[in-house]
């Protein structure tokens, strides 16, 4: 088994709105020292051990679907789990 | 004219779209489920607006791998008009039949209220039936409308005149206040606003019917009239 931890961000470039209001959110709570904030996902997949190409598959997850390139980044861990 | 208004798991704006066809066009639509396949027998297709799959994971992500959607590319390639409104939009923008990407709206709220629209560009076989910069009513319901793309195809889109509408004062963050484009050949239109929504008086406006008109005048002459 794999268990693989996927993060996607949005791309440096692009506003995150989310991201600004929650640091407006921390400036009011007078955290000042927070200069940015950037909000993305996280998921956790856990695949059924599959011999090779898992990483090319999770690449594979990413472009396809889980990740929208044209604005987000995505870079992910790749964990082989031995069940107990 | 024939056209198709694709229904995904979530769509709610689909009745709005058949009603604006069936009732005020006075031209024939079918209601087509996302899992078929052939959508040769029509002559237009309409993504409406709403939450396909619950926009889980993003709005559109999920819808755009239906089967129907083939069918629509293959529609798009053949020169059909295709008519994506609101989450309409996300999914072409999904599926890479329009270039860019939604991001949320700037002020993180759900708006939904009558915009003004200018018509960037009446050359187009959605939009003849409009005068050049005309101003019109048109409302907004979403919360990710906020349009992104690079520089270098923004060039491009300025360049092969693909803006169609822009807002007049921008609701949600748009790149330079794009409410709408074309794909390059200019039978792809995806648009935030619904035109679907304002096809009579009793609805505050009947500016988007000139949209569906120009469909309609812009097939006759090439299909009809022609043959």
């Amino acid at each position: 088994m794999y268990k693989v931890k996927v993060y996607i961000t949005l791309r440096e470039s692009v506003l995150d709105p989310q991201g600004s209001a929650v640091q407006s959110s921390l400036h009011a709570l007078t955290y000042n020292e927070v200069q940015e904030v950037r909000i993305g996902k996280y998921m956790e997949l856990t695949l059924a051990k599959n011999e090779k190409d898992v990483e090319l598959r999770v690449k594979e997850m990413c472009e396809k679907l889980l990740a929208n390139t044209v604005i987000e980044d995505y870079r992910y861990e790749i964990e082989e789990v031995v069940p107990s | 004219m024939r056209f198709a208004c694709i229904v995904f798991p979530g769509s709610n704006c689909d009745v709005d779209m058949y009603h604006a066809i069936r009732d005020e066009l006075g031209e024939e639509v079918e209601y087509v489920w996302h899992t078929e396949t052939n959508l040769d027998s029509y002559d237009g297709i309409l993504l409406p607006g709403g939450f396909s799959y619950g926009d889980y994971l993003r709005c559109g992500a999920i819808a755009r791998f239906s089967n129907v959607m083939e069918a629509v590319k293959k529609a798009a390639q053949e020169g059909k008009p295709v008519l994506g409104v609101c989450n309409g939009f996300q999914v072409l923008l999904e599926a890479g039949l329009l270039p860019g990407a939604m991001r949320r709206n700037t002020n993180l709220k759900f708006i939904c209220r009558p915009v003004t629209l200018i018509v960037e560009n009446n050359e187009t076989m959605f939009t003849t039936g409009y005068d050049p910069k005309q101003e019109i009513t048109i409302p907004v319901a979403h919360g990710e409308g906020n349009y992104y793309c690079d520089e270098e195809t923004l060039k491009k889109l300025e360049a092969n005149k693909q803006i169609v509408f822009k807002y007049k004062n921008n609701p949600n963050g748009s790149i330079i206040d794009i409410a709408g484009i074309t794909n390059e050949q200019g039978n792809v239109l995806g648009m935030m606003p619904h035109p679907e929504r304002a096809v009579d008086e009793l609805l505050g406006s009947k500016d988007g019917l000139l949209l569906f008109k120009s469909i309609l005048r812009n097939w006759r002459e090439a299909h009809v009239l022609t043959s």
